[in-house]
């Protein structure tokens, strides 16, 4: 039934509206198998929606979904073999840990000394050993996303979905969470789908991501080819920080009309000696806000025609060259290659 | 150089009584409780314990005055005559049937309110879920009177669809039939079950509120079709609601003593029992070994449900 080497996961123009809504907009892509793959965006940018979508809970108004080559178009949740990790955990109050890690199997009708050998093996896998029978309003929050995460993993689906399973936990915690979670995906070898508003995690984890906004999949590509090169200006501002010039400013550094992108990091602060050359664009300005931000610095520097937000790191011991003082004048260099021309498509 | 800033001043009686309850929180519950708690003890339970302790005197055969003195002779009479324990076996099973009815028909309701009714239509159905509340009981038992009678309105509307050999049919049955609806079991049955049907669906609705749809999706997720989800997941969620609700009808129908009044068989019920030994016959010690009964027969019940499990969700 499934047919080898087609993609894990394939939407082939799908749209999904509610009402007058356009929750996802005529939307095509695909999910190689064993791919780590994050669809990022705000908010009602449709991500959970195609999420959803996978997971059988919504049906697409037009256009077709593959799960490994296998069109799911009218199948219901429980006949497909995907699993999902729910953003509030949806774990069950009236079950025990392991029962709720069992529940697949049970459902299954697995014997239950089996039942028992296998949720132990996920409990340890997601280490929770010895929780078995503790209650789901026992456990703190990242223990609860790790008991949601071994009950869609008993299944052993092809293809896990996440839904912004980490929103709810503390900076720390999601962290760790996100290094292991992407250890267990290396170790299980099967797809994750993973759900984000956070563009730090998505980049941090996936092996591509897709930028969501407004219903439609603004870039697809791996975390290095979309921060360096964001396809539009909602992405470029979206994953992670950046300067988008237009106008005059535009014209002026990159050299013809049009909206740039540029990272902050890429920016340096030269000496009027060096950094000349036909790849170096420059400008002068005049530092008006310093921030200090623990490993980097952020300088506000006023430039001729608007502002530039400088990032640079706090590498000699928080000791700042004498230049850097709100007033100063500085010259700023820039490698071209870094200056990025966006669409302003939406 | 700096002065210190003096705090606001607390002049008036009122600002220093709000500081000093602020700074005790013990004596604020206190003064918060205390009123209702000592109504609780005093009056409600207090009034119910001498009831209870009035079953063991007992009732003076030539003069009709209660002999004041601790006697088993009030129970052992109870206990004795079988007419009694029929009172008690009518309705038990009354209680019961009402129950499991209103929990058959309540779960659908609550259902749909919760899970596929939108705003508005939700609304409308808890109008029209409470709205009987509003009305006047005695209203609302009499007017099914007139819609149980021989001549009423549900036998016209079965001669209507030509139904009259199933409404005869159903009076036939033994025991539960009679003349006509308004004067057998199904009638007061019928009329128990409507009357408490508010008090099933309300806990049941509340206890399926609680229920996370992502909880839902969840298990449908993880490869349980509809049927085991509602199984496994929703129904076990519920119950505490559903044994909430039969809490209240289950009570409610052991104590009544209106509705048997007016429609049913002539045949008394344990609240026409209570009634008519303590109003009418004047007879309060067997009255109150009346009461003890249904109390005794929830204290079991509600054991029962704990024993089920119905609180652990809770």
């Amino acid at each position: 039934m499934n047919a080898t080497g087609a993609p894990a996961v394939a939407f082939d123009r799908v749209s999904r509206t509610f009402g007058e809504v356009r929750a996802v907009d005529d939307v095509s892509f695909r999910v190689e198998d064993g791919e780590f793959f994050s669809m990022l965006g705000p908010s009602g940018s449709g991500k959970t929606t195609c999420l959803r979508l996978i997971a059988g809970f919504e049906q697409p108004s037009s256009g077709h979904i593959q799960v490994h080559g296998v069109n799911v178009g009218g199948v219901p949740p429980y006949r497909r073999d995907v699993n999902t990790v729910f953003q509030d955990y949806a774990l069950f109050p009236h079950m025990n840990v392991g029962e709720n890690v069992e529940y697949g199997l049970m459902i299954r009708k697995v014997p239950k000394a089996e039942r028992r050998r296998q949720a132990e093996e996920m409990l340890a896998m997601v280490k929770l050993d010895g929780l078995y029978a503790r209650r789901p309003g026992q456990l703190s929050g990242g223990q609860r996303q790790r008991v949601a995460l071994a009950r869609a993993l008993i299944n052993r689906p092809r293809v896990l979905l996440l839904d912004e399973p980490l929103g709810a936990l503390d900076l720390k915690l999601r962290e760790t969470m996100q290094a292991e979670i992407k250890a267990i995906q290396r170790h299980l070898g099967i797809t994750f789908v993973y759900v984000t508003h956070d563009q730090g995690e998505a980049l941090a984890m996936s092996d591509r991501l897709a930028v969501f906004n407004q219903g439609r999949i603004e870039q697809i590509g791996a975390p290095a080819e979309v921060y360096d090169h964001p396809a539009s200006v909602f992405v470029a501002g979206f994953v992670g920080q950046t300067n988008l010039l237009d106008g005059y400013l535009a014209q002026r550094i990159g050299g013809f009309p049009a909206t740039f992108s540029i990272r902050p990091e890429r920016i340096r602060v030269a000496g009027e000696e060096g950094g000349f050359g036909f790849d170096i664009a420059s400008i002068h300005g005049r530092i008006a806000a310093i921030t200090y931000l623990g490993a980097t610095s952020r300088l506000n520097v006023q430039v001729d025609g608007g502002e530039l937000i400088v990032v640079e790191p706090n590498v000699d011991g928080g000791v700042a060259p004498p230049d850097r003082v709100v007033g100063a004048e500085v010259r700023l260099t820039i490698d071209r290659k870094h200056i990025q021309a966006v669409t302003d498509a939406s | 150089m700096t002065t210190a800033a003096a705090l606001p001043r607390e002049d008036s009686f009122l600002q220093r009584l709000s500081t000093s309850l602020y700074l005790r929180p013990r004596l604020l519950l206190l003064m918060l409780l205390g009123p209702p708690l000592l109504w609780l003890g005093v009056i409600y339970l207090g009034s119910l314990f001498a009831l209870l302790a009035q079953s063991f005197f007992a009732v003076d055969e030539f003069s009709g005055v209660v002999v004041q003195e601790f006697s088993l002779a009030n129970w052992t009479g109870f206990v004795t005559n079988p007419a009694n324990g029929d009172i008690v076996l009518r309705t038990f099973l009354m209680a019961l049937v009402v129950t499991i009815a209103a929990a058959l028909i309540a779960f659908p309701v609550a259902y749909y309110m919760v899970r596929f009714a939108g705003i508005r239509t939700k609304a409308v159905m808890y109008l029209g879920v409470m709205l009987p509340l509003w009305s006047s009981y005695l209203v609302r038992v009499y007017s099914w009177k007139l819609i149980l009678a021989k001549e009423g309105i549900v036998s016209w509307v079965m001669a209507q669809l030509h139904l009259t050999w199933l409404l005869d049919a159903a009076l036939a049955t033994p025991v539960v039939g009679g003349p006509s609806l308004s004067t057998s079991y199904i009638g007061t049955f019928l009329v128990f079950t409507y009357i408490w049907l508010p008090f099933m669906i309300l806990p049941v609705v509340a206890a399926l509120e609680r229920v996370p749809g992502s909880v839902i999706e969840a298990s449908g997720d993880l490869g349980a079709d509809p049927g085991q989800t509602f199984r496994k997941v929703i129904f076990p969620l519920a119950f505490p609601g559903v044994v909430a609700g039969s809490i209240f009808t289950f009570s409610l129908t052991l104590g009544d003593y209106i509705i048997p009044g007016i429609i049913g068989s002539s045949t008394p019920f344990l609240g026409q029992a209570v009634y008519s030994q303590q109003g009418v016959a004047g007879n309060i010690p067997l009255a109150a070994a009346f009461t003890v009964v249904p109390i005794v027969i929830m204290g079991i019940y509600l054991t029962l449900a704990k024993r089920l499990g119905a609180f652990d969700a809770l």
